[in-house]
């Protein structure tokens, strides 16, 4: 294959909204260039990650490449670059985009288009891609194409009137979505004998192969025993294979050269060498620029995790350090709370991304974990001038050290239909959403644009969308950047002790109604006890809420009949491993749920 | 015949059996006398209880001859203690004549509550004045060691029904009065019900007030509480009862039966047919068998001796175990009496009032 002319390579991706068909497409493109009999199609082909298939979503990039023979007799190599289809992984679909010289955009025919839609879009755009419409589920009863196509011509502003009607359930009209390809993506146009230059797009980790860098060669060429240079990180190494993508499999080749799209393991052994985004080079005939686009991925949302069994701190360490191997955007540290011990404060691109970690610690490594409430990071600017980046509310400073706060903002577009405008706008001024303008698209559809705090979306902003809008509104939000807010630190005492892993950030105005609503979750969270137990929330040392819960009165066994000594013995274990799940805090114990009290606070 | 709406126990009902409950009722008590003939032992017997249901609902030759299956198979005290728990209703002269005849000389009558409104609710299928025609019988046949058990906490019930409640039954001079708080289990109807907000139970302070206020007014009349639930007259406590707190040794036969024998815990399996056709072989009815180890006795010791009003002896745990029970449970102790659940008596320990509200926490130490 190593005389692959670039004429007949078609690098591109396919974008939609959540639901929209991405991966079914990804799946009937892959049959239909051949590569796989039907047989060998597992449903999806690309999701395959149990995790991902369960939750309908990609969570990780990966890319296939196909051979497929054109209705010219020309036979086409077909790179299909995979995105992650969720606003926590912006970053690493916009490092896909850069690797493709074309998309595929599905828009539902039913649904339309959505805000995560036009997000993607203009990423596309950003990055000069040819952006191919073509509209999925046409077999649906509810399928009105005309309508989908006028709103992708009014709100997106491209051509879509020859857009393939498809069915990529079916496989309706697929062949259409491949000449497509063929005719309207630009075959790539690199030069081979310049310097290498390509960009890594992923990158995961391998315990026998070490590090496999996804990439695409823009310029020169790399091939065994290459040594190559990773730009932004300076890490080197000694290329040891290079090959590309069959559908879930690694299939070597001697060479790879500008326009192709493939992978290079160099016994790499940290993913924190390999950033996306990053460019590879020659170490010894390197490139005189590195590819543009390059940033540092930062994480956006914190939260302390800590082992449920505090023997298993070990266990939770390794099993963070393994995953930290193939996600560069995990971050962690070692913490130590008072109420819940030794565990880590770890880094998340979002809440998506935290749930994902939390998850696969659990399922994959059988850990048991307390997590605490995720947070942003706030800038606290000190009276001394110093700035710090504030990760985990109990290291707020005393208030008379602090000058000011800021904290992170995003700009967020949510595409509502205009019956919901209405409860939605309502909504964004409950979560101090700063309006900046609303514009209307074909049909009853509307794009609504806000400036949000991060801290008020993290949580459950998602839910409360979906549910005053009965599912309808779709949202999409990026980083803007930091501004000044005056921010409180709520603490919680339980029996009169400070419990610090109940601490969190909240704006002054909402401090009280938090406060409040926090103070009555955990009323029903916390067992009663042998005494009372006073909660209260309070900021400072001014008590702004409080809730009592009672002493216990009466807790007997029923009688015991015809002797069943060990029915009765079984009840008095039962309650006794109850009492084992528990934090102790002072002298109450704290149900292990009840650290995550504060996401439920809006539940009504 | 059918189950009360608050009962978790095992039960089979008769009728919705495939075959005829005559036929079946006579099958169970087959198996039920070749278990015993089974079990043959030539230890002394000093309490016999008929219990678990409603045993007076079969006619009484079945008790009579269960009686005499174990006098044959077993040495039984010339003055053991036999009793038979009976359901208002199910009684008649001639059962009780036989069954005095036979030896049984103790009735354990679950009435409940002398409210009619209470009884219906918690699905009873008698009434109070049917009750009281049995209850007369029974003291007409001559049984003087009669038994009535009550409950509180019904649904709807307050403090001033239940007292009238218990006042009702004081009246009756019964020898024993069994009082327990309705325990709502999971998986009953009334759970179901009370869930669904069909029916209310009373708040906490009326319970506990309820409670309080029966061992206050059974003392009054002359009844000695021994044990968390149960009130006797002088001399008259249940022998049978206090044996299963104080580790005693006995037979349970019937399906889902509990012994406890040589050391060894056990439990019959609870499936009619695999009992019918395995009951003359031990071995292949016990579903559970738990030996139970020195550690296990001393954790028995404690939890269950504390149900007792008197609590338990610290000298007679040194003469079982050979170690002093500070030794053992000196930390259990401690934060039990910091908590004010248990206090020091004379000779060892018990629980405070506060602690037998709370017994479940407080014995919970100890496993």
């Amino acid at each position: 294959m190593s005389d692959i002319n670039q004429k007949n390579i078609r690098n591109f991706c396919i974008i939609a909204h959540i639901d929209h068909g991405k991966s079914t497409l990804a799946d009937r493109i892959i049959e239909k260039t051949g590569l796989l009999t039907s047989r060998e199609m597992q449903a999806q082909v690309l999701d395959n990650m149990e995790l991902e298939r369960e939750r309908g979503i990609t969570i990780k990039a990966q890319t296939v490449r196909t051979v497929y023979k054109a209705k010219n007799g020309e036979e086409y190599i077909f790179n299909l670059i995979d995105t992650p289809g969720h606003v926590d992984f912006n970053y690493e679909v916009s490092r896909s985009l850069a690797a493709c010289d074309g998309a595929i955009l599905v828009v539902d025919a039913a649904q339309g288009v959505e805000a995560q839609t036009l997000a993607n879009v203009y990423l596309a755009l950003d990055h000069d891609l040819d952006v191919i419409p073509v509209i999925n589920k046409i077999d649906l009863p509810s399928a009105d194409p005309d309508r989908v196509i006028d709103e992708i011509e009014d709100v997106i502003g491209i051509e879509a009137h020859d857009a393939p009607r498809i069915s990529a359930k079916t496989g309706l009209n697929i062949e259409d979505v491949l000449e497509a390809v063929v005719e309207r993506v630009p075959a790539p146009t690199g030069d081979a004998n310049k310097p290498l230059s390509a960009l890594i797009f992923d990158s995961l980790y391998d315990s026998y192969k070490g590090v496999i860098v996804f990439c695409r060669i823009f310029d020169g060429s790399v091939k065994v025993g290459t040594q190559i240079k990773m730009m932004a990180t300076g890490a080197t190494a000694n290329v040891t294979e290079v090959g590309y993508f069959g559908a879930g499999q690694f299939i070597p080749c001697d060479e790879l050269s500008a326009g192709m799209v493939g992978y290079i393991t160099a016994s790499i052994k940290n993913v924190q060498d390999t950033a996306v985004g990053d460019t590879v080079t020659d170490l010894n005939n390197p490139c005189a620029e590195p590819l543009p686009g390059y940033k540092q991925v930062n994480s956006m949302v914190y939260c302390g995790m800590y082992p449920a069994d505090s023997s298993k701190y070990s266990d939770l360490r390794d099993a963070l350090e393994k995953l930290k191997l193939n996600d560069a955007s995990l971050s962690f540290e070692p913490e130590t709370s008072i109420a819940l011990g030794f565990g880590f404060r770890c880094g998340f691109l979002g809440l998506l991304h935290l749930e994902i970690i939390q998850e696969r610690l659990e399922r994959e490594y059988n850990l048991d974990l307390v997590t605490t409430a995720p947070g942003v990071i706030y800038k606290v600017h000190t009276t001394t001038g110093e700035v710090i980046e504030l990760t985990n509310p109990s290291n707020l400073p005393d208030p008379s050290f602090i000058d000011y706060m800021e904290e992170p903002v995003v700009s967020a577009e949510i595409m509502v239909t205009t019956e919901f405008i209405g409860s939605i706008m309502e909504l964004c001024q409950e979560r101090r959403g700063v309006y900046l303008g609303m514009e209307y698209s074909s049909g009853n559809r509307a794009l609504l644009k806000y400036e949000l705090p991060l801290n008020e979306i993290i949580y459950d902003f998602f839910d409360a969308l979906k549910s005053r809008s009965r599912g309808y509104a779709s949202f999409d939000y990026e980083l803007k950047g930091y501004e000044r807010s005056t921010l409180v630190k709520l603490d919680i005492l339980i029996n009169k002790e400070e419990v610090d892993a109940l601490s969190f950030i909240v704006h002054s105005d909402t401090a009280y109604e938090r406060g409040r609503k926090m103070c009555e979750k955990l009323k029903e969270e916390i067992p009663r006890h042998l005494f009372e137990i006073p909660i209260q929330a309070a900021i400072g040392s001014k008590i702004i809420a409080r809730e009592t819960v009672k002493a216990v009165r009466k807790d007997v066994l029923a009688k015991c009949y015809g002797g069943d000594i060990t029915r009765k013995k079984k009840l008095l274990e039962k309650q006794k491993e109850g009492k084992k799940r528990m934090r102790q805090v002072g002298n109450v114990e704290i149900p292990q749920k009840a650290f995550m009290s504060v996401l439920k606070l809006d539940n009504d | 015949m059918r189950k009360c709406k608050y009962c978790d126990f095992l039960s089979f009902d008769m009728h919705t059996c495939t075959k005829a409950s005559e036929e079946n009722i006579d099958k169970y008590f087959r198996a039920l006398w070749s278990e015993i003939r089974a079990n043959a032992d030539n230890r002394n017997i000093a309490t016999i209880f008929f219990g678990g249901g409603t045993p007076s609902m079969v006619e009484a030759h079945y008790i009579e001859e269960t009686l005499q299956t174990i006098y044959e198979c077993f040495t039984v005290n010339e003055n053991a203690e036999i009793t038979i728990e009976c359901n208002p209703g199910t009684l008649t002269k001639e059962k009780l004549d036989a069954y005095k005849k036979c030896g049984i000389n103790r009735i354990s009558i679950g009435l409940q509550s002398a409210n009619d409104h209470d009884l219906e609710v918690i699905g009873r299928i008698h009434t109070y004045e049917q009750f009281l025609e049995s209850y007369k019988l029974v003291k007409n046949a001559g049984f003087d060691n009669v038994n009535i058990d009550v409950m509180s906490a019904l649904p709807n019930q307050t403090v001033s029904s239940y007292l009238d409640s218990l006042n009702k039954i004081i009246a009756l001079n019964p020898a024993h009065i069994s009082a327990y708080s309705l325990i709502l289990e999971e998986d009953t109807p009334l759970y179901d019900l009370v869930n669904d907000n069909k029916v209310a139970l009373p708040n906490e302070d009326d319970e506990r007030e309820m409670y309080y206020k029966t061992k206050e007014l059974l003392k009054l009349n002359g009844y000695n509480q021994y044990e968390i639930s149960n009130y006797a007259k002088d001399g008259k406590h249940c022998k049978h009862n206090c044996l299963y707190w104080q580790r005693g040794e006995y037979f349970g036969f019937g399906i889902g039966a509990a012994s406890y024998i040589n050391g060894v815990r056990y439990k019959n399996i609870s499936s009619f047919d695999a009992y019918i056709n395995n009951s003359h072989n031990p071995a292949a009815i016990k579903t559970e068998q738990i030996t139970i180890t020195r550690e296990d006795s001393m954790s028995e010791f404690m939890y269950l001796g504390l149900r007792f009003t008197d609590g338990i002896d610290s000298s007679e745990f040194n003469r079982e175990f050979g170690i002093e029970l500070e030794n053992i449970y000196g930390n259990e102790i401690k934060k039990l009496i910091s908590s004010e659940l248990l206090i020091k008596t004379e000779t060892g320990y018990k629980l405070t009032e506060y602690g037998v509200d709370v017994s479940n926490y407080a014995l919970s130490f100890f496993v």
